[in-house]
Order: C-alpha cells, then sequence, then structure tokens
C-alpha cells in the first residue's frame, strides 16, 4: 500500500461524514460524490480519481505522465495494474496499465509510462495530447504479478517494450527498502531510442553496487541476442534462491519461461505478467467464428447466426429485453470482453467493460458477457 | 384543420421512410462527442447548483425573498433533474460517454418511481407500443378516459377531477404506473404478483418523504415549517409542469391512436411512422426547451429516444422537411393550444362519447375527433400532399 502519510484526524471525520447515510440520504439518489465533482472532480469520497500534474516523453513513443491521486485511491503494490479511464471526445475509455513508480511513492506520484500503439486510440492520444490538469478515473490495483515477502536474495527483472513498468515499479520500491541484494534489470526494446528509464536504471546502479544493468536492442544494427538459456545465464546465477519477475510480450515470456526450466530455477520463483491486444474482428465480417462466455451462468457456446439476444436465448439464458429492436434499452447489458458489432450503426466495438444492447449487436469474434 | 384521415403511404414508401430516418440519426450518432458532454456536465452543475442554492435558501424560509426564491430554484433543480437529466440519461442517451454516473440501466432520479420500472414502463412498454390502445399505458394512465375506443363507465364523469388528482401527485401516479392496477382490479393478475414492485416503490419513495419532508426540515430547527411547504411546494410545482409537458405529448387533437391489429406485422418503418403520428411538438423558446426536457420535441425524441435531447432542435428541421415530403402531419403548437385540447378532451371524454360515423365505427379509429368547439383553433397540423 502507498505510504502517504494519513490525513489529518479532521479530514478523516469529515470524509466520514460525506460517506455517510445521513448525507447519502441527503443528497440522494445521486450520493455525495455526484456534487462534490461538480466543485472539483477529484474531490470526490469514493470515486478513486486523479489529475495529471506533469508529461514528459522520454522517448519519441512515449510519455511519462505523473497522477495525483485522491484520497479515495487505495494505492497498489510494485508491479499490480491499475484501470486507467480517460475521456476522449467526451467518451471515457479505459484502459490497464501498470504503475511505474515505487509504492512508496504515495499519491501525488502514480506515474504511467504508456508506450503509443499504432492502433491505439488511448495511448496515441496521451502520447500525442495528454496535458497537466486532465482528470483520470482510477480503479483499484490488480494482479498477482508481485514481488513475495521476504524479498528474494538473487533476482532478475527481465522486460519488453512497455513492459518495464511493472518491473520499474519493483526496482524502485526494492530500492526505497534499501534492499541490498542482487539484482539484473534486464530490459529489451528494438532500438536504443526506444529504451526506458536508461538513465535513472543507471544511476540507481552506480548507489547500489549489486545491481546490474542490461539493455538490448533487438532490431536494427546494435541487436544483441534474444532472450537465451545462455543470455540469462550470463548475467544471473541461477539456483533454488533465484527468483524472476518477467514482463513483456508472450514470446519474451515463453523465453524466459524456457531458458528458466533449462537452467533450473524453481517454476515456483518464476513470476510472469504479458499484455496482448485483441485482434479486431473486420466490420464487415459475415458471421464471425469463435465463443460467447456467459460469465454469470458459467456457460459457453460457439457462435451462431443471429443477435446475441437471439444467442443467449438459443444458450437456454432469459436476459431481460424489450423492444427488441434498439430502443428500450431493456437488454443492455454489460460486455467483458470481445468485440461487437452493432447492426443498427455498423460500428464494432472490443472495449472491455462496456455496455452494449444485447438485441442490436452481433459478436464479431469471441465475446464474453456479464449474463 | 379539423378533420383529416390518415396518409396512406405504400409498403415502399414506409421502407424508404425508415431509411431516411435510420439515415439522420446514423449521421448524429456519428457526430456525438465532446459538445454533448459538455451539455449534459454544464446542466448537471446547473441543476445541483440550483438545488444546493434551494435547500440552503429554504432554511432562511422565514424571509420571504429566500422562501420563493428557495422554492423556485428548489423546483427548477427538481424539473431539470427529472426531465432533461433523468427522464433522458434513462433513455441511454449518454450511454456512448460510458460515464458509470450516466449509464442509463443505473441512473436514478430525484423522484418517487424507481428508476427500473420507469425503464420498463416508459422506455419499453410506452415507446414501443406508442399509442397502441391496449398497449400503450401511457393513454390515461390506467385512471383517465383518454380516447374515444376506451369503453366509457359511469365513473369516468370524474375525469377531470382524476386528472387534477394526478396532476398534483403526478410523482405518486408515476411511481404507481407499474403497479398496473387496472390489471389488478380487472383480475388479470393479483396483488402477489406485484410484491416486489411494491418493495421497490415503498424503498424508493419513503427515502424521498423522509428527505424532503422529514430530514430538511428537521434540520432547519425552527424553520422547519418553511421548509416543509417550499418543499412540498416545489414538488407540486416539478408534478404539475412535468404532466403539463407529458400530457401534451400524445394527447393533443390531432394525434392519432392506433389498433393492435394495425400494428401486428409492423416494420421498422411502420414504427417510425406511428411514432411521428402519435406524438406532437411544443413550440418555444430555449429556456421552455430545456425545461421541458427536450420533450417538447416529441415527435424527434419518438423517432430517436436515445439520440442526446439537445439535439432534437437541430434536426427537427430536417425531420419536418421528411414529413412535408411524405405528406405526413408534423403536429406542433404552443404550450396554450395544446394543453388546452388536452384538458378539453379530458372533459369531454368524461362523457359518453357519442355517435360515431360509421366509417369511424368500422374501424377508422385514429381518424381525430370532430372539434366543434375547437374550430380555428386547432394546432398546426401541417398536411401538404
Amino acid at each position: 500500500m502507498t505510504a502517504s502519510s494519513a490525513p489529518p484526524a479532521q479530514r478523516r471525520l469529515g470524509t466520514r461524514l460525506l460517506r455517510s447515510r445521513f448525507v447519502d440520504l441527503l443528497l440522494g439518489p445521486h450520493g455525495v460524490d455526484r456534487y462534490l465533482e461538480v466543485v472539483r472532480p477529484t474531490a470526490t469520497v469514493s470515486d478513486a480519481r486523479g489529475e495529471v500534474i506533469d508529461v514528459c516523453r522520454q522517448t519519441p513513443r512515449s510519455a511519462t505522465v505523473t497522477v495525483r491521486a485522491n484520497a479515495a485511491w487505495t494505492g497498489f503494490r510494485a508491479g499490480q495494474f491499475v484501470r486507467i479511464g480517460l475521456e476522449i471526445d467526451g467518451v471515457r475509455r479505459t484502459r490497464t496499465y501498470s504503475p511505474a513508480g515505487s509504492e512508496y511513492a504515495g499519491r501525488d506520484a502514480l506515474e504511467l509510462t504508456v508506450t503509443a500503439h499504432p492502433e491505439g486510440l488511448v495511448s496515441r492520444h496521451i502520447v500525442a495530447a495528454l496535458e497537466p490538469g486532465t482528470v483520470v478515473h482510477l480503479g483499484a490495483a490488480q494482479g498477482e504479478f508481485v514481488l513475495p515477502r521476504p524479498r528474494p536474495r538473487r533476482l532478475a527483472l527481465i522486460s519488453g517494450g512497455s513492459g518495464i513498468t511493472p518491473v520499474m515499479a519493483m526496482l524502485r520500491t526494492l530500492c526505497d527498502e534499501g534492499h541490498d541484494q542482487e539484482i539484473v534489470f534486464l530490459h529489451h526494446a528494438r532500438r536504443p531510442e526506444d529504451w526506458l528509464y536508461e538513465d535513472e536504471v543507471r544511476a540507481l546502479a552506480r548507489r547500489h553496487p549489486r545491481l546490474r544493468v542490461v539493455y538490448r536492442a533487438t532490431r536494427g544494427p546494435d541487436a544483441g541476442p534474444r532472450l537465451t538459456p545462455e543470455s540469462l545465464r550470463d548475467v544471473l546465477a541461477v539456483g533454488p534462491e533465484a527468483w524472476v519477475a518477467v514482463c513483456g510480450p508472450p514470446a519474451l515470456l515463453a523465453g524466459a519461461r524456457s531458458a528458466w526450466s533449462e537452467l533450473g530455477g524453481s517454476r515456483d520463483h518464476l513470476l510472469a505478467e504479458t499484455f496482448t491486444t485483441p485482434p479486431l474482428a473486420p466490420a464487415g465480417a459475415a458471421a464471425a467464428a469463435g465463443t460467447l462466455h456467459f460469465r454469470r451462468s458459467d456457460r459457453r457456446s460457439p457462435i451462431a447466426t443471429g443477435t446475441l439476444l437471439e444467442q443467449a436465448e438459443a444458450a437456454g439464458l432469459s436476459p431481460d429485453f424489450g423492444c427488441r429492436m434498439g430502443i428500450c434499452h431493456t437488454c443492455t447489458c454489460r460486455k467483458a470482453a470481445g468485440a461487437v458489432r452493432n447492426l443498427r450503426t455498423g460500428e464494432v466495438s472490443s472495449e472491455e467493460d462496456e455496455d452494449i444492447q444485447l438485441c442490436v449487436s452481433v459478436p464479431a469474434g469471441d465475446v464474453a458477457l456479464e449474463l | 384543420m379539423d378533420t383529416h384521415s390518415r396518409p396512406q403511404l405504400t409498403d415502399e414508401q414506409i421502407a424508404a421512410l425508415g431509411d431516411e430516418l435510420d439515415e439522420l440519426r446514423g449521421r448524429v450518432i456519428m457526430d456525438l462527442g465532446e459538445r454533448d458532454a459538455d451539455y449534459i456536465r454544464r446542466i448537471i452543475k446547473l441543476q445541483r447548483a440550483l438545488e444546493l442554492s434551494g435547500r440552503g435558501l429554504l432554511f432562511a424560509g422565514f424571509l420571504p425573498p429566500a422562501w420563493v426564491g428557495g422554492t423556485a430554484a428548489l423546483a427548477l433543480s427538481k424539473i431539470l433533474d427529472n426531465m432533461e437529466i433523468g427522464h433522458n440519461v434513462m433513455h441511454g442517451q449518454y450511454d456512448w460517454m460510458k460515464d458509470p454516473g450516466l449509464e442509463s440501466q443505473r441512473f436514478e432520479w430525484d423522484t418517487a418511481c424507481p428508476g427500473d420500472q420507469w425503464r420498463h414502463s416508459h422506455n419499453y412498454v410506452h415507446h414501443t407500443h406508442t399509442n397502441v390502445l391496449g398497449k400503450d399505458r401511457d393513454i390515461g394512465y390506467g385512471v383517465l378516459r383518454m380516447s374515444e375506443e376506451q369503453r366509457w363507465r359511469r365513473r369516468d364523469l370524474g375525469n377531470p377531477l382524476y386528472a387534477t388528482l394526478l396532476a398534483a401527485f403526478f410523482q405518486w401516479g408515476v411511481a404507481l404506473h407499474d403497479l398496473e392496477v387496472e390489471r389488478i382490479e380487472a383480475g388479470e393478475i393479483e396483488w402477489s404478483d406485484k410484491r416486489e414492485i411494491l418493495q421497490a416503490i415503498w424503498r424508493k419513495g419513503r427515502r424521498q418523504v423522509l428527505k424532503d419532508y422529514v430530514v430538511f426540515p428537521a434540520l432547519a430547527g425552527p424553520g422547519a415549517p418553511f421548509v416543509l411547504a417550499g418543499n412540498l411546494t416545489a414538488n407540486l410545482t416539478r408534478n404539475l409542469w412535468s404532466f403539463m409537458i407529458i400530457f401534451c405529448g400524445h394527447f393533443p387533437a390531432g394525434v392519432e391512436e392506433f389498433s393492435e391489429d394495425e400494428v401486428a406485422d409492423e416494420t421498422r418503418g411502420g414504427w417510425y411512422l406511428r411514432q411521428m403520428l402519435g406524438s406532437a411538438n411544443l413550440t418555444g423558446g430555449k429556456l421552455f426547451h430545456l425545461l421541458s426536457g427536450n420533450l417538447s420535441h416529441q415527435i424527434e425524441h419518438h423517432l430517436f429516444p436515445d439520440i442526446p435531447a439537445h439535439r432534437y432542435a437541430e434536426i427537427a428541421t430536417e425531420v419536418r422537411a421528411i414529413c412535408e415530403r411524405y405528406g405526413l402531419p408534423y403536429n406542433s403548437g404552443p404550450l396554450h393550444q395544446q394543453f388546452g385540447s388536452v384538458v378539453k378532451k379530458i372533459c369531454r371524454l368524461a362523457l359518453p362519447s357519442r355517435d360515431r360515423a360509421p366509417a369511424a365505427a368500422a374501424g377508422t379509429s385514429f381518424a381525430p375527433e370532430p372539434d366543434p368547439a375547437g374550430r380555428g383553433r386547432g394546432p398546426d397540423v401541417a398536411v401538404v400532399a
């Protein structure tokens, strides 16, 4: 958890009052946050939000964003990820990012480093246009990609591309804890100009004699070896005490796993996190192939023809519905993941955790619904 | 214009009409963005400011100007909350923003009716079955006789009285709407079928009553009577206003009704056509449109219930032009005229219907009533054809 200083007793009392059932009755049915946000968007007491206070660009394709979170945000442990909501042209877009700062940095310095993905609406916006003062919506930190306690005596922090952020959080956290055991920080990125946090990591290495730093380019004339058992053995003596935390694209994880097992590393000592972007189905596609996952009823069925409402009914579910023509929104349902096409607008949408109208939506690939 | 027969369109024309309206809707949907988000947030800000200042002023309600100002601010706040914000958000007009505070299926409003029940009785029942006798329960709310086609019963003599009571207690009328009392009365369903509905009304209604009539007055100490009177007046004002606006949507002279048979095989274009023929607009200035929740553009609202309502004024010219091209009426008039014709209808239908022309009896039930008293003062029904 964050180690930010506790708010003064008075402020805590005020927050408790604002969150009380009494105030909820007085300001019902909307609730206190719907009034506080009108005064200042980050003044909410239950909704975790933050304000961007700094944006800097370490590399041409990335932006490092510092957010001051409000007291409703409960912090994170190094390595975890956080859902970040950002409004772009009136629409709140939510994406998952792993904070890169130390878990002791506090609420005032939640640091995110975002690399622009060529097709990424949000990442491109953050890199190109995000400005201080912007309000962001914060989810609770999630994920099991965290270092054990007591801390490992021998540790490799391996990353690829934008996967550097959670291991950077781990490194900074360990340094803040005064950790003085063996750490190797091994980062892979396409070209040297894409290397993130290099200056800071090398500066940390000067203060911590047992921290070794290796940055590797994977493309171009300077390309070094990819992650192989040999290249891992060169930097870390793998033994029963050693741990590895790896974050990056699936290929890097696969490489790390096989190298780790080949060198005799303990399977329990391998922590891994990956990120993938879901493939977008073409808008004009006829019947897509894939699986519908009805999460609440824990049922799966292969994609058939018809709307999602019809397919859910065919699978034996009975979702709420009304007009069955896209007017009344009674069948509106939370889509956890996957791409769907709206039959009225033709628009394909692949956001996670968004509401869709079942009666006018067809799947455009695997879809998971909260039904 | 006192009478007209319903415009006859071919199936192809109806399909083309549907395509044109779909295209118009698609254009607006594609254009939604920051402007619309800013708009609704500005209105919410205004509503919150009116609400807080209204409640604040009423604590000084022993001073007459503070009482009047506080009551007026609170009434305006409730009108905005229910109409331009609540009604429209719950239609899904702002779902595209993906803001959890503006999600149609989870939104609650500052009135006795639970949001879930409203979403069912209004968004689904009324908007799908608009003006279909026997299906659209908004025709008379199960209490009033609002159509010649509804059989006259002796108790309908009280029509004007019931309408007045419904107007004064409109938030409770709306809250009880989904109970379907008339079906319980007819023996079609039992009270026990409605237990969950009743429980939800009780939970929501109790909080509303506690807030407005117990806790806020109590907080004012000796000023309690002023706060209580102010809150009662604000709720009454909101009730009367929303009743007026809503009854002007579908009951002025010239608005058509439909039978279940007529809509049995309705296409999307047919549904659009019914919305156009079954709704009436109110003319007025910007402030009037805002305070009506843009239900003054009832025709546009019924065509596109999930388009942000502030867009209706912008597309009204185009909708009207489409109506003219297809020879369809575009029923529109000022509030006093439209509401006057509603009041007349409520009074007239208190009495049994006079013998109707054989044609009407044979099934053209949608032909508007001959209205000798209203001659020359009918709504501005533009029929071009």
